[in-house]
C-alpha cells in the first residue's frame, strides 16, 4: 500500500497586487484503491491544489507538506513526480504541436517506467485502450490535443491514466464539459484503472454528478481554501440537495 | 483600374446576387492586366516582363512585378518597398549598391559520375535561360558575375545525386551565378551545399525541360558573419516535375527567394522549406509559384522555428493562377514555431485567383509558441525538460526533413537541429 500525505498545505500565487494566498491550511491522506472526491464552490482553491501536487511553477508552497511513502514530493520536479507515481488528469490539457499522440505516449511510458515498452504489447495496449475509450483509432497519427474536442481531449486524459498506470491520480474536473455519454466512458476509464493497478483517486469536481459512476470513499467539502466538512458519500447527496450555500454563507 | 470599376455591375447584373466588389463567378479579378489576350502575362505585366523594364502593376498583381537583367532599371532601395518591407537593408553589406568584385565562393561538385559541372561566360547562352531578375540585388548580382558555373543532368539519366559544395572564402561583396540543367527525362537530386563565410548575391537558374524530375536542397549553411541573397528561379516543363528544399540555418542575414513558373501542362512543383533562427539572425524566404499555363499542380510548406532574442524570420508566399491556367490545383503554408520570448515571424501567405476554373487553390499559415504550459504538459508525464523539447521542435521540423529524401542529408540536418536546440539549453 502506498500514502499521499498532505499536511497543512499553505499555497500562493503571485498576482498583478502582490503575492495571494489560496490554499490555507489542508490536510489529506489519501491511500491506494481508495477515492476521495474533493467538492466545492468555484474559488475555494480545488484546483490549485492538483496543480500543486503535480508541481506547476505558478503554485508557490509558503508552508506544509506533501509526501509520497514519505518521500517528499515538493523536493521533486515535475517529471519526477510523474515518475514518482503520481498524474495529473488536467482541467484544460494543452495542444502540443508537432508531436504525434503516438510518439507522445510512447515516449512518456518510456519515461517513466524507466524502459522502453515491449513494441508488440504495447502498440496492442494503446489500440485496445483507445477503443474502450472510444478514441478513434486515427487520433494515433494526430499531433497531442490538437483539434481535439473538449470531450476528446478528457478521454485522451483518462487514455494517458490507463496506459501509464500511476500510483496516484488526481483528476481535475475531469467530468467538467462533458455530456452523458462522454462522462459515462471516461467514469469506467478511471474505474477500471483503480481496479487494475489498485490506484489512489483524487476526485475534484463541482458537481456531484460523476459521483454516480465513481463511488468516492471520502468527500472532502473545500471552502475558501481549506476543508471545511468531511464524511463519507452521503455527504455528497446532501451536498447535491443543499448546494454550497450553507457553506458560502457561514464563511460570507 | 478603369476596366475593372467599369465592368463590375454588370457581373452584378449577370448573377444576380450582391456580389463583392472585384470578383465575379470565376473568382478575383484582381486587376485587368490579364484580360483578351492569349499571353501568360498579358497586358501591362507582359511589358514589365520585358527585358527593358516597365510599368508594371507592382501593387495589385504579382505578375506585374518589375524583371530585367539591368540593374539601373530598379529603383534604389528605400526599404519601404513591398519585397524589401522586412528586410534589414542596414544589414545586407551593400548587396544592392555596391560593386560586387569580391572572390565568389569556390564550387566543387561530387557524388555523381553522370552530372557534369562545367564554367562558361556570362555571354553563354545558357544564361537567363530561366531567369530573369525580379529585385535589384538579383539585378546586381547578375551584372558583376563574369562566369557561370553549369550543372548538367543528361538526358534520361536515372537516381542520380550530386552535391555542390559552395564553399565562402572572403566577406568581400561578390556575386554567384549558378545554372542547373535537368534535361529531358532524367531524374536527380542536386545540392546546394552553402559553407564558410560569404557576402553574396547569388541567382541560380534551374531548367526542368520536359518530362525531367529534379529535386534541389539548397541548404544555407553558412558561418555568422555571412550575407547571403539568393534569387533562384525555376521553369518547369510539360510533365516534368520539380522539388526544391530550403533548408536555412546559418548567416547572419539570409534571403532566399525561390520561384517557379510553369511552361508545360501536367507539370508538377513542390517547395518545402525548413528554417532555424537564432538570436539576431534574419532568415527570409520568398517565394512564388506561377501558374501560367492549364492543369498543372503546386504545394508549398515551410516550417520554421525561433529562438533567442530578436531572431526574425519572414516568408512570404505568392501563388498566382493566371486566367489561362484552368485545372490548377495549388496549395501553400507556413507554419512557425516559437520557442522563446523575444523572437519574431512574420508569415505572409498572397493567393492570386484569375480563374474559377480550378481544382483548389488554398493557403494557410499559423504562429505558434512553445511555452510553460507545454512544458508543464510533457513534463507531468515524466518526460525531462530537455526532452520535452527536442520532442517538440523535432517532431515540428520533420514533416520537411522527410522530404529531402537523402539520409546521409537528414542525418546532418537532424544533428544540427539537435547542435540548434543544445544552444537553447545554455
Amino acid at each position: 500500500m502506498s500514502t499521499l500525505e498532505i499536511k497543512d498545505l499553505h499555497v500562493s500565487i503571485d498576482t498583478e497586487q502582490g503575492e495571494k494566498e489560496i490554499l490555507k491550511g489542508v490536510t489529506l491522506t489519501i491511500n491506494t484503491n481508495e477515492t476521495h472526491a474533493i467538492m466545492g464552490p468555484n474559488g475555494s482553491g480545488k484546483s490549485t491544489l492538483a496543480s500543486t501536487i503535480a508541481g506547476h511553477p505558478r503554485y508557490n508552497v509558503t508552508s506544509g507538506s506533501i509526501t509520497l511513502d514519505g518521500e517528499d514530493v515538493l523536493e521533486m520536479s515535475v517529471d519526477e513526480r510523474a515518475k514518482a507515481g503520481l498524474f495529473l488528469a488536467m482541467q484544460y490539457p494543452v495542444e502540443v504541436p508537432g508531436v504525434t499522440m503516438t510518439n507522445f505516449l510512447r515516449t512518456a511510458k518510456t519515461a517513466i517506467d524507466g524502459e522502453a515498452p515491449k513494441l508488440r504489447t504495447w502498440t496492442k495496449d494503446v489500440k485496445e485502450a483507445m477503443s474502450k475509450l472510444k478514441i478513434d483509432a486515427d487520433f494515433a497519427q494526430r499531433n497531442v490535443n490538437e483539434g481535439f474536442s473538449g470531450g476528446e481531449k478528457k478521454r485522451v486524459e483518462i487514455l494517458q491514466l490507463e496506459l501509464f498506470k500511476p500510483k496516484f491520480a488526481v483528476l481535475d474536473e475531469t467530468d467538467s464539459g462533458l455530456d452523458v455519454d462522454a462522462l459515462k466512458i471516461v467514469s469506467e476509464g478511471v474505474n477500471r484503472a483503480q481496479d487494475e493497478n489498485n490506484m489512489g483517486t483524487l476526485l475534484i469536481t463541482h458537481y456531484t454528478r460523476i459521483l454516480r459512476y465513481i463511488k468516492p470513499d471520502f468527500v472532502h467539502v473545500f471552502v475558501d481554501g481549506k476543508v471545511a466538512e468531511q464524511g463519507g458519500p452521503e455527504l455528497a447527496d446532501r451536498l447535491e440537495e443543499e448546494g454550497y450555500d450553507r457553506y458560502t454563507s457561514v464563511s460570507a | 483600374m478603369s476596366e475593372t470599376t467599369t465592368h463590375i455591375p454588370e457581373e452584378k447584373a449577370r448573377i444576380g446576387a450582391p456580389s463583392i466588389p472585384g470578383f465575379t463567378e470565376e473568382g478575383e479579378d484582381l486587376s485587368p492586366i490579364n484580360d483578351n489576350t492569349s499571353s501568360p502575362l498579358g497586358g501591362s505585366a507582359a511589358k514589365a516582363h520585358s527585358h527593358g523594364g516597365g510599368v508594371g502593376v507592382p501593387d495589385s498583381s504579382r505578375a506585374g512585378r518589375l524583371t530585367s537583367y539591368n540593374v539601373d532599371d530598379f529603383a534604389k532601395l528605400t526599404g519601404r518597398e513591398e519585397d524589401w518591407r522586412f528586410t534589414p537593408l542596414k544589414r545586407i553589406k551593400g548587396l544592392h549598391t555596391d560593386e560586387l568584385t569580391g572572390a565568389a565562393p569556390k564550387v566543387e561538385l561530387t557524388g555523381s559520375d553522370v552530372v557534369t559541372l562545367s564554367e562558361v561566360p556570362a555571354d553563354d547562352v545558357l544564361n537567363g535561360i530561366a531567369h530573369t531578375p525580379d529585385d535589384r540585388v538579383s539585378a546586381n548580382g547578375w551584372k558583376y558575375a563574369t562566369t557561370s558555373q553549369v550543372v548538367t543532368i543528361p538526358k534520361n539519366a536515372e537516381g542520380e545525386k550530386a552535391t555542390l559544395r559552395i564553399t565562402g572564402e572572403s566577406l568581400e561583396a561578390a556575386a554567384q551565378h549558378i545554372i542547373v540543367v535537368a534535361e529531358e527525362n532524367s531524374e536527380a537530386t542536386v545540392v546546394l551545399d552553402h559553407v564558410g563565410s560569404a557576402v553574396l548575391a547569388q541567382n541560380v537558374e534551374f531548367d526542368v525541360r520536359p518530362n525531367a524530375r529534379l529535386t534541389v536542397v539548397s541548404l544555407q549553411a553558412w558561418e555568422d558573419d555571412s550575407v547571403h541573397a539568393s534569387s533562384q528561379q525555376a521553369l518547369v516543363a510539360a510533365g516534368a516535375s520539380f522539388k526544391h528544399v530550403a533548408v536555412t540555418f546559418g548567416g547572419d542575414l539570409v534571403r532566399v527567394n525561390p520561384s517557379a513558373r510553369f511552361t508545360g501542362e501536367r507539370a508538377e512543383v513542390e517547395l518545402y522549406g525548413l528554417y532555424f533562427a537564432d538570436a539576431g539572425q534574419h532568415l527570409e524566404h520568398r517565394l512564388f509559384v506561377d501558374h501560367a499555363v492549364a492543369n498543372c499542380k503546386s504545394n508549398v510548406l515551410y516550417k520554421g522555428a525561433l529562438q533567442g532574442k530578436d531572431a526574425h524570420t519572414v516568408w512570404v508566399g505568392d501563388v498566382l493562377i493566371q486566367k489561362a491556367a484552368v485545372g490548377t490545383d495549388s496549395y501553400e503554408a507556413n507554419r512557425n514555431l516559437v520557442l522563446t520570448d523575444g523572437a519574431r515571424a512574420d508569415s505572409v501567405p498572397n493567393l492570386e485567383i484569375e480563374t474559377g476554373l480550378i481544382d483548389g487553390a488554398g493557403h494557410a499559415s499559423t504562429t505558434g509558441r512553445f511555452d510553460d504550459e507545454h512544458l508543464f504538459y510533457l513534463m507531468a508525464r515524466g518526460i525531462d525538460e530537455k526532452t520535452a523539447r527536442r520532442l517538440v521542435v523535432r517532431g515540428f521540423l520533420n514533416e520537411i526533413v522527410q522530404q529531402i529524401g537523402d539520409e546521409a542529408l537528414q542525418e546532418r540536418l537532424t544533428d544540427t537541429i539537435e547542435s540548434e536546440l543544445a544552444a537553447t539549453d545554455n
